[in-house]
């Protein structure tokens, strides 16, 4: 009897032993934790809030872009209002992420209440588009367990739509809200600065639809790209950079009251 | 229409992809953890601190934490988007997201946990095998049982005393080893939400400590709850019968022990519970009197929208009308039930108001979000993230001690 | 050693070793740290290949100019020059393929994305010329008096 076990106690150990090597316990080899990134892009974003007239053409173009169902209430990129009255209060709207632009201008309050803000009243109002901001350091990244979402050398962070089991903690570690489900593939879903676009030569396709040139992209390892030139020469902002994420999209007019 | 839209009501400047995307079952992971993790402290405190008082429940709290186990990693599953890849968290684990970890410490924890109840039944797992092979023409049932408790023995029949105290010693091991497990389990539970920068409320480093402090709480007044029931239970079976049930003599010995079982837990129960308010309310009064950028939103969360939830019930009904039940002298049964429900209830709503009020407020930290929970499931994705799929969660773990305690008898005396 | 004690441990081993085989078949070709390192570059490098191949549907005026070179070079000498023939006239697609014919929006509401009239201060948009839409003709089309085309008031139809 304990001979029996013995035996196959021992076989057991050699047989776990031989089928397994050393690579079943590796999960990452050294070499690649200390990798350098030497590639030649990063692409970075520009937004001038000045030229922005809230339009919302990028939105529409975005979702159709990157099939997004245009009729979900979630985008990939959107566009903000912020109207500050003499009074001092500040209000800011984004009905369906601006989609079908401002056209009225009462502030959505949500749940079917508006507030009007007469003209007069008005101290100063614009418009910010947002996106995803490309982080250096990009927390929703960090927090994904199955290497899902990630950092492509050229600094765009992607989806694996293959692998993410969406269980929504980059939705949670995003300090910009840019990510949500997507509701065809329920798996997490982000702006990409439209990768297929930027690698083909094209504009993503916000970029293009925008009839004013607020938004603008470029490489800042480049120095003579006009964006890049931008970013380094003039007076640039960025959106809570106290996370420390380091975001990658700049801005031309932010304002205080811009969250 | 997107996920989380059905459920997230949004008032004023919310930004386009805000919902509430986690939602009940992510109230009831931390909450079904904390029950796991507290369970096993308590059985511990029989076996590595010797509390003597205890060793009527710690056996009982041991199968009952293997039972919960399972169910800890239950809502979150359910709440995957991708159910069928969870196992990807083993395939290719992101060891920088706190929930890659949960695969490897659960996986740990279970394993101790199962290891600790093996030792402790050793002797009763070979004495069963051997009392069922010496047993002539066997029904097929016991055939059966034959069969699992002869597996269970792992091949050893050694129940010499020489071995039964090696088993002594290593589940006093394996209890110590388990008790910074269990908190780990749990304490990181509160990592995954005390490490997202983003969210205004959640992020705060006591946050896992607060989390295995009420867990602890939690976990200690289910076992006191389902020692109760069962103790009553058996109590009304040896009145009917008139006569000697298991290990008992008779209804007053019942009562005896349990009464005394129950005055030294709540003791402990106590004990934690302060602890846990103590840490909580630091955390509420330094946020208040730091006053960062942030505290304007939440201080409306808190003392506004959230107000009835915070105060009145999660702190109310949950913590002080508990305390107070507990600390009158000459607890009896009865008020003991009302007290661990309450706690309970109390710590739920906890979870509540950490998972659910720290998504009840926008990024834009100007407008604000509500949840409604999904009541009557009208397909998957609402039974999944409503009223019944958190209460299949919460009926899992007694079906599942259910069948435990068939091979792993937790009350007889073995 | 004889005794029993470790008896679990070994249980515990065995599972391990079988997960970690496993785990070696499952993980797909391609997964690694890659560029960004373990923390920020864990991923499948197939992937990036995926979305690189995605189909591009907005092609440009540009593209539009080739066959229909009339409309662009009418259309580039007017203040609705800066507007992409698709933002109205949708993706092109793989046009004139597929599909054949593109739908053209030519709703109120596409004008009043910029000419609905928002006067704000330091905002491009109090440039743009606006109308208010429930005094402007409530319920009319655009078009049916303004050529989208040639939106100077000469070119009105």
């Amino acid at each position: 009897m304990m001979k029996r076990r013995d035996f196959l106690r021992y076989s057991a150990k050699g047989v776990a032993g031989l089928a397994l090597p050393i690579s079943a316990i590796e999960i990452v080899s050294p070499g690649e934790i200390f990798a350098d990134r030497e590639s030649g892009t990063r692409w970075v974003f520009l937004v001038d809030t000045y030229k922005c007239t809230g339009c919302g053409l990028c939105v529409k173009a975005c979702k159709l872009e990157n099939e997004v169902p245009y009729e979900a209430n979630v985008t990939r990129t959107w566009v903000e209002r912020y109207v500050m009255t003499k009074e001092g209060k500040v209000w800011a709207d984004t009905p369906k992420g601006a989609r079908d632009g401002f056209t009225t201008n009462k502030i959505d309050l949500g749940e079917g209440r508006f507030q009007d803000v007469k003209n007069e009243e008005i101290q100063k109002a614009f418009f910010v588009p947002k996106l995803c901001n490309q982080c250096e350091y990009p927390p929703c990244v960090q927090v994904c367990p199955v290497g899902a979402t990630y950092q492509a050398a050229d600094g765009v962070v992607l989806v694996d739509r293959q692998w993410c089991i969406g269980c929504g903690y980059c939705i949670m570690a995003c300090p910009y809200g840019v990510r949500f489900f997507h509701p065809v593939y329920k798996v997490a879903e982000k702006c990409n600065f439209c990768y297929h676009r930027i690698n083909k030569g094209l504009k993503p396709a916000c970029v293009q639809a925008c009839p004013f040139g607020a938004r603008m992209i470029g490489n800042i390892k480049d120095p003579n790209d006009p964006v890049s030139k931008v970013i380094r020469t003039g007076r640039v902002g960025v959106i809570k950079d106290e996370y420390g994420t380091m975001p990658q999209v700049y801005y031309l007019g932010l304002s205080r009251e811009v969250v | 229409m997107a996920h989380g839209e059905i459920w997230t009501l949004k008032e004023f400047f919310v930004t386009p992809n805000e919902y509430i995307y986690w939602s009940i079952q992510i109230v009831m992971y931390p909450f079904m953890t904390g029950v796991v993790a507290g369970a096993f402290v308590l059985s511990s405190l029989y076996h590595v601190f010797g509390i003597r008082q205890l060793k009527e429940i710690a056996r009982f709290a041991l199968v009952f934490s293997l039972a919960l186990l399972p169910v800890a990693m239950m809502p979150l599953q359910m709440h995957l988007q991708q159910p069928m890849r969870g196992i990807e968290i083993f395939i290719t684990p992101h060891f920088t997201s706190a929930i890659a970890a949960f695969g490897i410490v659960f996986t740990v924890y279970f394993a101790i946990v199962a290891s600790e109840i093996w030792f402790v039944y050793r002797k009763f797992i070979v004495e069963t095998a051997l009392a069922l092979r010496e047993k002539a023409n066997r029904t097929m049932a016991e055939k059966l049982w034959h069969l699992t408790y002869s597996v269970l023995t792992l091949g050893s029949y050694d129940i010499s005393e020489k071995a039964i105290h090696q088993d002594e010693r290593a589940v006093k091991i394996l209890a110590t080893v388990g008790i910074p497990v269990a908190c780990f389990l749990h304490g990181y539970a509160g990592f995954i939400f005390g490490s997202v920068k983003a969210n205004a409320l959640w992020m705060t480093p006591l946050m896992p400590v607060i989390f295995i402090m009420s867990a602890i709480v939690s976990g200690i007044a289910l076992s006191m709850l389902t020692y109760i029931v069962v103790m009553e239970i058996r109590r009304f079976i040896a009145a009917r019968r008139r006569t000697a049930h298991e290990a008992f003599q008779s209804i007053e010995e019942i009562r005896g022990t349990e009464v005394n079982v129950v005055r030294i837990t709540s003791k402990y129960l106590l004990f934690f519970l302060i602890f846990a308010i103590s840490l909580e309310l630091l955390d509420l009064i330094f946020r208040g009197y730091t006053a960062l950028k942030t505290w304007d939103i939440l201080r409306r969360v808190i003392y506004g929208k959230d107000f009835f939830d915070i105060f009145i019930l999660q702190y109310g009904i949950g913590n002080l009308v508990p305390f107070i039940l507990f600390v009158i002298p000459g607890l009896t049964i009865r008020r003991t039930v009302v007290g661990v429900i309450l706690v309970l209830f109390g710590v739920f709503m906890m979870r509540w108001n950490v998972v659910i009020g720290g998504q009840s407020f926008s990024l834009t930290y100007s407008g604000f979000m509500h949840y409604v929970m999904p009541i009557i499931p009208h397909d998957m994705e609402t039974f999944n993230e409503g009223l019944f799929g958190a209460l299949l969660v919460m009926i899992t773990p007694f079906v599942l001690f259910w069948g435990l305690n068939k091979v792993f008898p937790a009350f007889r005396e073995i | 050693m004889k005794s029993h004690v470790l008896r679990p441990l070994y249980v515990a081993i065995l599972v391990l070793a079988v997960a970690l085989i496993v785990r070696q078949r499952l993980v797909p070709e391609g997964f690694g740290a890659h560029e960004r390192g373990y923390m920020y570059g864990w991923h499948n490098m197939n992937d990036e290949q995926f979305w690189k191949k995605f189909p591009v549907k907005y092609k440009s005026s540009d593209y539009c100019k080739e066959c229909h070179d009339d409309k662009h070079s009418s259309i580039m000498r007017t203040p609705h020059g800066v507007i992409q023939c698709e933002n109205c006239h949708g993706p092109a697609l793989d046009h004139p393929n597929e599909p054949p014919r593109l739908p053209i929006d030519r709703g109120r509401a596409q004008c009043l994305r910029c000419h609905y009239p928002l006067p704000y201060p330091t905002s491009g948009r109090q440039n743009i010329k606006s109308v208010d839409p429930e005094e402007h003709n409530p319920g009319a089309e655009c078009s049916t008096c303004h050529d989208p085309h040639n939106p100077n008031l000469e070119g009105m139809k």
